[in-house]
């Protein structure tokens, strides 16, 4: 909280339709994070892989991590909520909590939303 | 989550504590914090929530074997590294040891989204990774509360802080959970609804431009604790509490006297000076001497070997050592020995509470036996009358449970009744010297006299106070039908005595010839009128002796006449017939 935006900007709705400019030779890359097969986790994973489907067919790449397994991964991407998408790529990172169910959230959070009419 | 930790505690009192190392804390939690329990420290910004969990960590990893976990949500692991190192703890160290972990949460609330369900599971597992990689008693959460930054349902996140501080107990680790006070109640999200163990709260208040830090306790389940507010201090040696008032009357007394050295006033006081472990208090006017009395007192401390600590609020310390010279003390001797320490501070310096904890402090370190205050009466200036009255009778209390002798001056101001302190302490000292002036024949002296002092005989007699090159000394005054005398009064009035002494004395020995003169003439009287008597006597026995032989020849005159005659010889009767016929 305290060195905000030296990073990265808060992100109105416009801004992001136009930092998002379509890269279609982009890969994607997403990392779920998991703590075990619980049901949520697998709810995230199937929303997730749905919208990657519909949005980024081809170019995405997703890595789930279960922090039962791997504990100490949890510090790196600073994971306190579970479950959590980080998108390492394209930059800038983005951390989207929560199990993904609304679909309209996620991709604003993924800053997909604008790229939607393209397909 | 293969090893257990907590199991080894020790579990030898009815609710375990988890000591916190920190210097009073302990003694007002009666042990420390609740041990497999979650501690709740709440206070504004600077209060020293940080520190005071950092130090129960760091106490706790070196002191008693207990290693430690520090998630930090508000600074970095360098940051508290640097922060606590001035303090003299080496967070490095003790990583490399492991025997304390720092893990830094950042939460960006910026590049987080939230969509759908979620919980805090990612927290409990680096958490429980933290705790086993290091096999940590102890744990510390500082500060929580910026997850509801980070996070926007709030819904949730209660849900899974309830869950985090159940999950703590469960694993049996004490928890130190610091939180940022809210308006009109404890936190600003209200945690203290979920740590109910022992709540802490840490107060930094001005008033009147003087800061002091408070503790208090606000809750503690299954233990007696002290209610009050305690002063607290953070300073180079971390933090510490000083629990001012957990004080009775209950402290031990001495039978041992102490010089006050000045020996004529130990003469005043029961010819032994004073008890050890009283209260001294010299009350005077301006000038009357009092601290050079003190320096006397401190002198004589250091040459029996003991420790001497001085509070002065007026002089600094060369200013007293070059003063004290004046008067033939070499304080300077003391304090090169490490006997003697000064402690010049403006007593406006800091509050009451503060200078209390201050005195406490310095007092736990050093371990003195005499305590000098010069002047306790400043201390009004650090606070009210009220407040400077308790925070005295705490010292007191304090250094009597010590059994450290306190001496403490006062300054009396002209306009105010004499016998009487600005802080109405009186009451409350055993020993109670007063000093003033004696203004006569255009100049002015010193008096002391003894008002109280309890459980000795001690002197009624006012004492003239002369300072000399060689010290303090006190002279009998004159008191006579002309009043108190002293300085050149008296001096002239010891030489008009003087002079009548010697008068007297004349007389007596003038008298003295005159009797040996006396009897001499009665003697020579006396051996003329038995000459005499012998004289006369002599005479009478001749006398005498003269008529018996003249008897004698008229006797025999007769005989030889009436033999003449030839009268009848009747034998034995002769004599008187023949006087009668005659």
């Amino acid at each position: 909280m305290k060195k905000a935006g030296d990073k990265v900007q808060p992100l109105s709705l416009q801004e992001i339709g136009e930092r998002n400019e379509p890269t279609d030779d982009q890969v994607w890359q997403l990392r779920l994070y998991v703590a075990g097969q619980t049901p949520r986790s697998l709810t995230a994973f199937a929303n997730l892989k749905k919208i990657c489907e519909e949005h980024l067919a081809g170019r995405y790449n997703i890595e789930v991590v279960d922090l039962v397994k791997h504990p100490q991964l949890a510090a790196g991407d600073q994971i306190l909520a579970i479950p959590t998408l980080v998108r390492k790529l394209p930059q800038p990172l983005r951390k989207i909590v929560g199990d993904l169910r609304d679909t309209e959230r996620a991709l604003v959070g993924l800053q997909l939303r604008p790229a939607t009419p393209e397909k | 989550m293969s090893k257990t930790s907590g199991k080894n505690s020790p579990q030898n009192r009815s609710l375990p504590k988890a000591p916190t190392g920190i210097q009073g804390l302990d003694e007002i939690t009666g042990g420390g914090f609740p041990r497999g329990r979650p501690t709740l420290v709440c206070g504004s910004a600077g209060a020293g929530k940080t520190l005071l969990a950092m130090e129960f960590l760091i106490r706790g990893a070196t002191e008693y074997n207990e290693p430690g976990v520090f998630m930090a949500f508000e600074e970095t692991a360098p940051e508290l590294t640097q922060n606590v190192r001035s303090l003299g703890f080496d967070l490095d160290e003790l990583a490399e040891q492991k025997k304390l972990i720092i893990d830094y949460v950042r939460i960006e609330r910026s590049e987080i989204d939230e969509t759908g369900d979620y919980d805090l599971e990612g927290l409990f597992i680096r958490l429980a990774a933290a705790i086993d990689a290091v096999g940590a008693q102890r744990v510390v959460l500082d500060t929580i509360e910026n997850l509801f930054a980070g996070l926007q349902n709030e819904g949730i996140l209660r849900a899974e802080l309830r869950r985090l501080f159940r999950w703590l107990k469960d694993r049996g680790v004490s928890a130190v959970i610091t939180a940022e006070r809210g308006e009109g109640a404890l936190t600003r999200h209200g945690l203290e609804e979920y740590v109910s163990d022992c709540v802490i709260l840490l107060d930094h208040r001005v008033t009147d431009q003087v800061s002091t830090r408070r503790l208090r306790i606000v809750k503690y389940r299954g233990t007696a604790h002290g209610t009050n507010e305690y002063p607290f201090l953070i300073d180079e040696d971390g933090f510490s509490v000083l629990p001012v008032t957990s004080l009775g009357l209950q402290h031990e007394v001495s039978n041992e006297r102490i010089s006050s050295g000045v020996p004529r006033l130990d003469t005043m006081l029961g010819g032994e000076g004073f008890f050890r472990g009283t209260t001294i208090l010299v009350s005077g006017t301006a000038g009357t001497g009092k601290t050079s009395l003190a320096a006397h007192v401190v002198d004589a401390a250091c040459r029996r070997g003991e420790r001497c600590l001085y509070f002065s609020f007026e002089e600094s310390q060369g200013q007293l050592i070059r003063n004290m010279r004046s008067i033939g003390l070499n304080l300077e001797q003391w304090s090169k020995k490490n006997l003697l320490q000064f402690h010049s501070s403006r007593a406006t310096f800091y509050g009451l509470e503060m200078h209390l904890a201050i005195i406490h402090k310095i007092v736990q370190e050093f371990q003195p036996r005499v305590v000098i205050i010069d002047p306790i009466g400043s201390l009004i200036q650090a606070g009210n009358r009220r407040d400077a009255h308790t925070m005295l009778i705490r010292l007191i209390d304090f250094l009597k449970q010590r059994q450290v002798t306190a001496f403490l001056t006062n300054l009396t101001s002209g306009g105010e009744a004499l016998e009487k302190t600005d802080v109405e302490i009186s009451s409350i000292v055993d020993t109670w010297l007063f000093m003033r002036d004696i203004e006569l024949d255009g100049e002015r002296n010193r008096a002391l006299y003894v008002l109280k002092s309890r459980g000795m005989a001690h002197s009624n007699q006012l004492r003239e106070f002369l300072l000399t090159e060689r010290g303090v000394d006190l002279l009998n005054v004159y008191v006579g039908p002309e009043g108190v005398l002293t300085g050149s009064s008296r001096l002239s009035q010891e030489a008009r005595e003087e002079a009548a002494a010697v008068d007297r004395r004349q007389e007596v020995e003038r008298k003295e010839r005159e009797r040996t003169r006396k009897r001499e003439a009665l003697e020579a009287r006396i051996a003329a009128l038995r000459k005499e008597f012998e004289v006369e006597e002599e005479e009478a026995a001749t006398s005498v002796s003269r008529d018996v032989s003249r008897e004698k020849v008229i006797a025999e005159n007769r005989a030889a006449m009436s033999r003449s005659r030839q009268a009848d010889m009747v034998k034995g009767s002769a004599l008187p017939k023949g006087r009668r016929s005659s």
